[in-house]
């Protein structure tokens, strides 16, 4: 038998190392004493001296990620805060989040959610006031908001929940170039009839380029978003004010068929399993003539780094049929969990929160890593910094015009009783939003029509539907 | 109709090995042999590919045809390295380590009592063990998110290690009884009768049978543990996540490029795969016994 | 763990009680397995069949409440449950059998004398030692994908263009990769239950001048029917309870296609947050598994009855 593992203090990997020395045996034993001397209270490495570490759980978009790439300078103008990162994809982002929040769960500090959960948690009693923290704040600035975004962050009560990072509206990009050789102008402002004409006349596929660049992967947060912008503009709803489902209307019906007829017929390859990520690829390589979807993916489009593309793009607003300002409002923004409160860690969340929805942060941003990477959507005062208007020209004006018309107290033409633009700002809308979500794509797929995957979704909808009107006698 | 030819089983592989397979037909054999290569490579190749591209740049991973000579570069283990793999590999380390300790601490006492000295009802007690394996786990992780929340157990490894040993436990169960039955019983009773100790006699008479099996059982137990992904995705987040979700998180921020994700998939993966490579024969062993007895 | 030797355990019955005593001492050691086993894995499926009883949406305010079998109605009133159940029969089944089928020939391959043959058997098993997460990102880019991905490229000569495999064929994607990590441990079974054989009775049988298939088909074949068996057994036990692959793959689509009951289950709970419905799937799927695994059981315990009996 080789002798014990050793029990100086010195650190794990030099320990480990002498212990690999004495054989394999002692090695497993070895690493079982090392890592419970180290994992025991099931944290693997910690702060010092009245440090207090914030675990933040954010969404791992490329903005996000500069906001990590920059936080070690926030932790050196603060040596008393320790930052630890979950960064998720969106789907497991909200659903470790949502888990986590609405089982009073204590781990998290801080977190990332969009305008669709903040109104409903703060409501809920979840989410810590920002008002007071931003008021003692000193050069915050929260009236520099974009007061739509501001409106969409906001409880019952007017105060803020949660403090915007970006925010995004929905337009439509299209190859200047390739309108130009075709001979076809983009109006001022475009229908969908005439998006779907322009697709017929530049698909090619012979020549790898698709008409139009849609999204059809499942999930409320993917096809859904630019589809329930069509749907609204089409005159469909998902519901009367009395909650019966509407998805089995004509004009849902329409809405449904237009676009999974257009994805089928003008679309890209795959475009049953595209979503944000994989349509910016198509499109900055060159393989869509258009492409319809959050004004953020300007900052992808025009990235000479990446896209073959910039420069040769021009943005109209959301296309519409019926119902103008047919754009969508969406903000990735940054709470405080109630729990911190009790925990003792809001006030040191929120120093960390407001470096990072600062009115510096952008600039900041934008000097060390490039002006394209400054998040947009958030301030007013992003529009005016002469470097950032500069670099983004050809999509600044577009993205404020969209994000600024964007009204999600009423997103549909004939009246609702729920609010939010691409989602219904309901508790059941992911899963809701979900299964129908599966049904369109299946639709996009082509292994169902799209009035067969209205049925379905006609019967999910309808028990929602039900459960609001049992709730309203 | 179970064959009456069970008595020596896999021990004799090692006879078989030395002895004349099939004799006959000449080209017949090379055929066979090219074919069984062929099949091996193809079989593996796509994980040589993983590892190849892990070590090329991102322009020579993304072509299309693939290509076969590049120079290679260590940039996209940097990559994960320095997007902090460290942690997640202890997690997993000390969740699989610590898991397949308990494993055996648990089940090579259930196994002997069920196997040297069996009372009645041995076969319920198997079944039962077994049958918690069949029942799906997904259907119980609400309650036990829920419960690990309640008791503040959440985002902690020790959480995944109990888990994982009750994972792990019927498995472990079931292939050290095999093992155990091997002891001959006379040799055993034979000790007792001497006034030997329990200690010794199960130092001497049982250990040597059971060690091998004790072997392939780790083996099996730490790979299902260090894979395991399910748990670790729901009830971890910050502190005690393993490799796995590292993997998950890695793709989503990184973006899918293929040779980073395949240097990520590759570190994910080694570690398990060496320790299954040393120690193959094990695994045989210890699955045929598992099956003949 | 002494003060539960006491405890009258209801899973052993009763014994006459001249045995009693004798019979704890030696289920003692038993018991800490039994104990951990029960508790770890038994009460949370009790909480589970409560729940189910209960309306509870984590996400709206306001706890649980008893609403009966309301739950259980949605479940079967649901048509992407049936198409789910009916996923998740041919994805377990396909990919045992198939794999097994592979892992038996492979086994045969093995089972001779050649050069190389350990090597090629470590390159054999690799497969089912990759981590689950790993190998289904490994198909999904670096195999399936439609413009990079290998497969493509080995099929071009033959006129395949940029097929998406993964969503024209999403279940059967999954299905092949499941089968490539799944067909290592049935050719390691049924390897060690070739070698296993008893040499004389082959040798006989040569001598007899039996062919080889006559061989393989009287002699072999039902000599490896457990080791067959239990391989079909535990494959299927853990392949019902497929996540990672289809997690990384498809994410259960598109639509439904390539959804299985546990992740279909997993979507209920962890983006819907409807934990009585989730709770009320899983055990509809515990009441078919435990349906479904009685026969399985018997079917490998029988030949442990003819042994011992």
């Amino acid at each position: 038998m080789a002798p014990p593992p050793s029990r100086s203090p010195d650190r794990p990997h030099r320990r480990l190392r002498r212990i690999a020395r004495s054989g394999p045996l002692a090695l497993l034993a070895g690493l079982a004493v090392t890592l419970s001397g180290c994992a025991g209270a099931g944290a693997l490495g910690g702060g010092g001296e009245g440090q207090q570490t914030i675990t933040i759980a954010i969404v791992s978009n490329p903005q996000m990620k500069d906001a990590i790439e920059l936080s070690p300078q926030f932790e050196a103008a603060n040596p008393d805060i320790r930052l630890k990162f979950v960064s998720l994809s969106e789907n497991e982002a909200r659903a470790k989040i949502t888990a986590s929040v609405a089982t009073n769960s204590s781990e998290f500090d801080a977190v990332m959610i969009s305008n669709y959960e903040t109104p409903q948690w703060a409501a809920n009693g979840w989410l810590t006031d920002l008002d007071p923290l931003m008021a003692q704040t000193p050069g915050y600035d929260e009236n520099d908001f974009i007061p739509a975004v501001r409106g969409a962050l906001s409880g019952p009560d007017g105060h803020m929940y949660a403090v915007p990072f970006y925010g995004e509206s929905s337009f439509l990009m299209y190859r200047k170039d390739l309108f130009e050789q075709a001979g076809i102008v983009m109006p001022a402002q475009p229908t969908w009839q005439d998006v779907a004409a322009a697709a017929r006349k530049l698909h090619d596929p012979a020549n790898g380029m698709s008409g139009i660049c849609l999204r059809g992967k499942p999930g409320w947060g993917e096809v859904m978003a630019p589809f329930d912008t069509v749907a609204n503009t089409f005159g469909a709803r998902w519901f009367d004010p009395q909650w019966n489902a509407q998805l089995t209307s004509p004009e849902f019906k329409a809405a449904a068929n237009f676009y999974v007829d257009l994805v089928r017929d003008y679309g890209t390859p795959g475009a049953a399993t595209s979503g944000f990520s994989e349509c910016g690829t198509q499109f900055s390589q060159g393989n869509a003539a258009m492409w319809y979807d959050a004004t953020v993916a300007a900052g992808i489009v025009e990235n000479p780094e990446e896209s073959r593309v910039s420069g040769k793009v021009g943005y109209a607003p959301a296309p519409v049929v019926e119902k103008q300002d047919a754009g969508w409002l969406y903000t990735w923004s940054l709470a405080i969990p109630k729990t911190s409160e009790e925990k003792g860690t809001s006030a040191a969340a929120w120093r960390f929160l407001s470096w990072m929805t600062s009115k510096e942060y952008g600039p900041m941003v934008g000097r060390q890593l490039g002006w394209e990477h400054v998040p947009p959507g958030a301030r007013q005062s992003t529009y005016q910094i002469p470097e950032y208007v500069e670099a983004s020209k050809a999509y600044a004006k577009p993205t404020l015009d969209a994000i600024e018309a964007a009204d999600q107290k009423k997103p549909t033409v004939q009246p609702v009783p729920y609010t939010g633009i691409q989602f219904l700002a309901i508790p059941e809308f992911q899963d809701l939003g979900t299964r129908v979500s599966q049904q369109l794509s299946a639709a996009v797929a082509g292994q169902q029509t799209a009035d067969e995957a209205l049925e379905q979704a006609q019967v999910y909808a309808e028990t929602v539907g039900q459960s609001y009107q049992r709730e309203g006698q | 109709m179970a064959a009456p030819t069970t008595e020596r089983p896999a021990s004799t592989s090692e006879t078989r090995e030395l002895a004349p397979a099939h004799r006959g037909n000449r080209a017949g054999p090379a055929l066979l042999t090219v074919l069984t290569w062929i099949l091996g490579i193809g079989f593996f190749f796509p994980i040589l590919w993983m590892v190849l591209s892990a070590f090329k740049k991102e322009t020579d991973a993304y072509t299309s045809p693939p290509t076969l000579f590049f120079t290679p570069t260590l940039e996209q283990f940097q990559t994960v390295f320095s997007s902090g793999i460290g942690p997640y590999l202890l997690n997993s380390l000390f969740a699989t380590v610590m898991s397949t300790v308990f494993v055996l601490l648990f089940a090579v006492p259930a196994a002997y009592a069920v196997s040297l000295r069996p009372v009645k009802k041995t076969q319920d007690v198997l079944f039962f063990f077994i049958s918690t394996k069949m029942l799906p786990v997904v259907a119980a992780i609400v309650p036990i998110y829920v419960v690990v929340n309640n008791i503040g157990m959440l985002d902690n490894i020790w959480t995944l290690v109990v888990l994982y040993t009750a994972m792990n436990l019927p498995i472990a169960v079931w292939m050290m009884r095999s093992f155990f039955q091997e002891v001959p019983k006379e040799l055993l009773e034979a000790a007792s009768m001497d006034g030997a100790s329990l200690w010794r006699s199960m130092r001497e008479v049982v250990l040597p049978v059971v060690s091998p099996g004790i072997a392939a059982t780790s083996l099996i137990c730490v790979i299902f543990a260090w894979n395991e992904f399910f748990f670790a995705v729901n009830l971890t987040a910050a502190t005690a996540a393993t490799v796995p979700v590292f993997l998950v998180g890695f793709i989503t921020s990184e973006g899918l490029y293929f040779a980073k994700l395949c240097a990520a998939a590759t570190m994910c993966a080694l570690p398990v795969v060496i320790a299954g490579w040393i120690a193959q024969n094990k695994l045989v062993q210890g699955l045929s016994f598992g099956a003949v007895k | 763990m002494t003060t539960t030797v006491e405890r009258p355990a209801e899973i052993v019955p009763r014994q006459p009680a001249s045995a009693g005593r004798e019979g704890w001492v030696r289920r003692a050691p038993l018991l800490p397995a039994l104990i951990f086993t029960i508790i770890v894995t038994q009460l949370p499926f009790m909480f589970t069949i409560y729940y189910s009883l209960q309306s509870w949406n984590l996400v709206r305010p306001g706890g649980p409440q008893f609403v009966g079998l309301d739950n259980y109605v949605k479940v079967f009133t649901d048509s992407a449950f049936r198409g789910v159940a009916v996923n998740t029969v041919v994805l377990t089944a396909g990919a045992v059998l198939i794999s097994m089928v592979l892992g038996l020939a492979f086994a045969l391959l093995l089972d001779r004398q050649f050069r190389g043959r350990g090597f090629v058997r470590t390159l054999l098993i690799t497969p089912f030692l990759i981590t689950p997460v790993a190998a289904a990102l490994l198909w999904k880019t670096v195999l399936f994908d439609p413009t990079y991905g290998l497969i493509n490229f080995v099929l071009s000569p033959f006129g395949v263009g940029q097929t998406d495999w993964i969503s024209t064929f999403p279940l059967t994607s999954v299905m092949v990769a499941l089968i490539w990590q799944w067909t290592p441990f049935m050719m390691l079974l049924t390897l060690a239950g070739l070698q296993s054989q008893p040499h004389d009775v082959l040798e006989a049988a040569r001598v007899d001048g039996a062919g080889s298939f006559a061989i393989f088909r009287e002699v072999t074949l039902p000599h490896l029917r457990r080791f067959i068996e239990l391989g079909i057994v535990l494959g299927a036990i853990y392949l019902v309870n497929t996540f990672d692959a289809i997690y990384m793959m498809t994410q259960g689509g598109p639509g439904t296609a390539s959804a299985n009951l546990p992740f279909y289950i997993y979507q209920r709970a962890f983006l819907g947050f409807d934990v009585g419905q989730s709770a009320a799937m899983g055990v509809v799927v515990v009441i078919a598994t435990i349906i479904v695994s009685t026969f399985a059981l018997r079917l490998i315990f029988r030949s442990f009855q003819t042994e011992e009996g």
